[in-house]
């Protein structure tokens, strides 16, 4: 039998043995991700004009904000000394790449805000007239006190929400490249140190965020007894199909690189794949998460073969089954680049916890909170798109 | 009252209405800005400029103001970094180093001992270990952690000697790259480089992000789960800066661990490494350590 050091004589630096990175950075760009997702397709609609995501149209860009609202919280939980969370933009340190997050995580929600806020302003302005009693100031307030749209300040709504979701594209892909890259630039670590990873993390973005607003849109619709708009999810179906393709295209594009130009480090990436993450990448992010829907993708988004509610469920099913691979792909980036020692001759387990600031139940709550804040906010706003008759000036 | 006529963004309005910002000209007349003659746009005009302009100086001193200390450590340690033999030409700080001697170590462990006792280490993390390579006559190499009671006292089961090629003590520690990943990553410049080139961890700005740790190629930075901060070897900066030796080197019985000034020609370091073949660690990495090894193995990672 062959002499294999990793499994015959494996040896750990002794610093390596405890992942310094929890699942809370698993989550951090599972979250960032669907914001950026989430906003590009609101783009699709707002600056390609794909008039088949109206109805999703506003429903991204608020599900992007409340996905955004929480993409901190992941950070904050994993942080040793969350009271000084704050010096990364009070004293940042321009040689580090994540000194650029709290500045590229601020402005993109800045784009954000001001984009929902002009978006839904005449929505706003007119329930500061007409909800009923402490609703009323509220909306006042919302509407920043301007209780009046004359058709030239919408026409100026208009053409700022065109500008903002045209700034908002480079901007999402910033923030989630951004994300990719943090791990990219550790030559540290080879199952990081990719040039591909701003790419990898961004196709992945868009693809979880296509997942999760059609799954969104199916559920919504379905607790308000709405028939979800076959055009809609024909083309929802057929933008996840794409992304998809192209995700997966990059990422086991490099992984076939990696493996075929046999660099010194495959050795240990050969290892962690069929041990370690056997199941969460061989089983996860590659059979379930992303042969499957590549092959259940296609008959909704390009046939008309059985029933309508069929095809928006082999839709609903390959976007949970993306969301899967997405949060698989996030996990063995994340986890399995920690599962291995720098010394290339052993690997470590990753403790995984359900209590505690970064075990399981609080990796649960982080991810219900942007829905949690979704809910609070299609009370607020509405998400639907109005009917075109009522339409008044901002593009819906 | 819309968002525009927020006291802040109404400048304008008390302007035009008479008064000035800028003050000096209450009853009307001023200056500099001429408000008592301009026109009412004009004067709304003037006030926005100087708005933005003093907003502006602000948000730019501001962001000077936060940026500075990431400039000024980049150049001094690009200054460092730069140095011919390790050290600058115009540097009055003495430049150290540290070289490790393979062929000398024993695994006694002393050294592991003195570094947890000297810098209150928590058990299971290290800032120094020494690693026990043994190579075998029929190709395998095995390597284990040399346990801080000693190799010899450890009661480890040994291999046969006629099966042995090899075997030798690698002890590992910071190697204080010229071009420090760690430093290099850090988001808030708690990661900082001494004017002698060995590279710190400020533990009051330390957030305790774990970027660090993953950045250090050599697994030397861990989180300490006791004080919840980055933390390193550091050559026991706090023993150099009195002119003693680190308490590893100290401890050491088979003086397999040298350290001292290499801008010195005559200390024992200098010597030794102008008369022993060296190296480093992950040399293809590019960091430049300034800790160096005799005897180095490519085994060794």
């Amino acid at each position: 039998m062959e002499y294999h050091a990793l499994h015959d004589a494996p040896f750990v630096f002794p610093n390596d043995a405890h992942p310094a990175w929890s699942i809370m950075i698993v989550i951090y760009p599972y979250i960032t991700g669907m914001v950026a997702g989430a906003f590009v397709v609101s783009t699709m609609y707002h600056v390609f004009h794909r008039e088949a995501l109206r109805p999703v149209a506003r429903l991204a860009v608020v599900a992007s904000l409340c996905l955004g609202a929480c993409a901190t919280l992941p950070l904050l939980l994993h942080l040793h000394q969350p009271q000084r969370a704050l010096n990364v933009v009070a004293t940042p340190s321009p040689s580090s790449a994540m000194a650029g997050f709290g500045f590229i995580y601020s402005f993109y929600m800045l784009v954000l805000v001001v984009d929902v806020w002009l978006l839904f302003r005449p929505a706003i302005v007119e329930r500061a007239h007409s909800a009923p009693g402490p609703w009323k100031n509220v909306y006042r307030v919302l509407a920043l006190g301007v209780l009046e749209i004359t058709p030239r300040a919408a026409e100026i709504d208009r053409k700022l929400v065109h500008a903002l979701s045209v700034i908002g594209i480079p901007a999402a892909c910033i923030l989630h490249g951004y994300v990719g890259f943090l791990f990219g630039a550790i030559k540290a670590n080879p199952w990081w140190s990719t040039a591909l990873m701003p790419v990898i993390f961004l196709t992945s973005a868009v693809v979880s965020g296509i997942a999760v607003l059609t799954l969104l849109y199916l559920f919504l619709c379905r607790g308000s007894r709405m028939e979800p708009d076959e055009e809609c999810m024909r083309s929802l179906s057929r933008l996840l199909w794409m992304f998809l393709v192209l995700a997966v295209t990059f990422e086991f594009g490099e992984l076939l690189h990696v493996a075929y130009e046999r660099e010194e480090e495959w050795h240990v990436i050969r290892e962690l794949l069929v041990t370690k993450l056997r199941f969460s990448y061989l089983t996860l992010q590659v059979l379930i998460g992303a042969l499957l829907p590549l092959l259940i993708l296609p008959i909704p988004a390009f046939t008309r073969v059985a029933s309508a509610p069929f095809r928006r469920a082999c839709t609903g099913v390959a976007a949970v089954l993306v969301l899967v691979q997405v949060a698989a792909m996030r996990w063995n980036v994340v986890v399995g680049g920690q599962l291995f020692s720098k010394s290339f001759r052993g690997f470590v387990d990753y403790p995984v916890t359900w209590l505690g600031r970064e075990g399981l139940l609080a990796a649960a709550v982080v991810l219900a909170m942007p829905m949690l804040l979704l809910w609070g906010a299609m009370k607020l706003l509405p998400v639907w798109p109005p009917n075109p008759e009522s339409d008044s000036g901002v593009k819906a | 009252m819309s968002l525009f006529e927020l006291p802040i963004l109404s400048m304008s309005a008390t302007s035009a209405a008479g008064g000035c910002a800028s003050g000096g000209c209450a009853s009307g007349g001023c200056a500099s800005g001429g408000c008592s003659t301009a026109r009412p746009d004009q004067a709304s005009e003037t006030s926005r400029r100087e708005f933005l302009k003093t907003a502006t100086t602000l948000t730019l001193g501001a962001m000077s103001l936060t940026l500075l200390p990431g400039a000024m450590a980049g150049d001094e340690s690009s200054s460092l970094a730069t140095a011919p033999g390790g050290g600058h030409p115009h540097a009055k700080k003495p430049m150290y180093g540290f070289l490790i001697d393979t062929t000398k170590c024993t695994g006694a462990g002393k050294c592991l001992t003195a570094c947890r006792v000297e810098n209150s280490v928590p058990e299971g993390q290290a800032r120094t270990w020494v690693e026990r390579y043994v190579h075998f006559k029929d190709g395998r190499v095995e390597v284990e952690l040399v346990p801080e009671i000693g190799y010899a006292a450890s009661g480890e089961p040994q291999p046969e000697a006629e099966d042995v090629l090899r075997a030798y003590f690698v002890p590992k520690l910071c190697n204080q790259c010229v071009d420090a990943p760690c430093n290099q990553v850090c988001p808030v410049h708690a990661s900082i480089k001494s004017p002698e080139g060995i590279e710190l961890v400020d533990t009051d700005r330390c957030i305790g992000c774990g970027y660090c740790v993953q950045a250090c190629p050599y697994g030397i930075r861990y989180m300490n789960h006791e004080t919840n901060v980055a933390d390193k070897c550091n050559w026991c900066y706090h023993r150099v800066m009195r002119n003693e030796q680190p308490a590893c080197v100290e401890a050491c019985p088979t003086g397999a661990r040298v350290f001292g000034r290499i801008d010195d020609p005559d200390s024992e370091i200098s010597q030794r490494l102008a008369t022993l073949p060296t190296s480093v660690l992950k040399q293809h990495l590019g960091t430049i350590p300034l800790t160096r090894y005799v005897g180095l193995t490519d085994e060794v990672t």
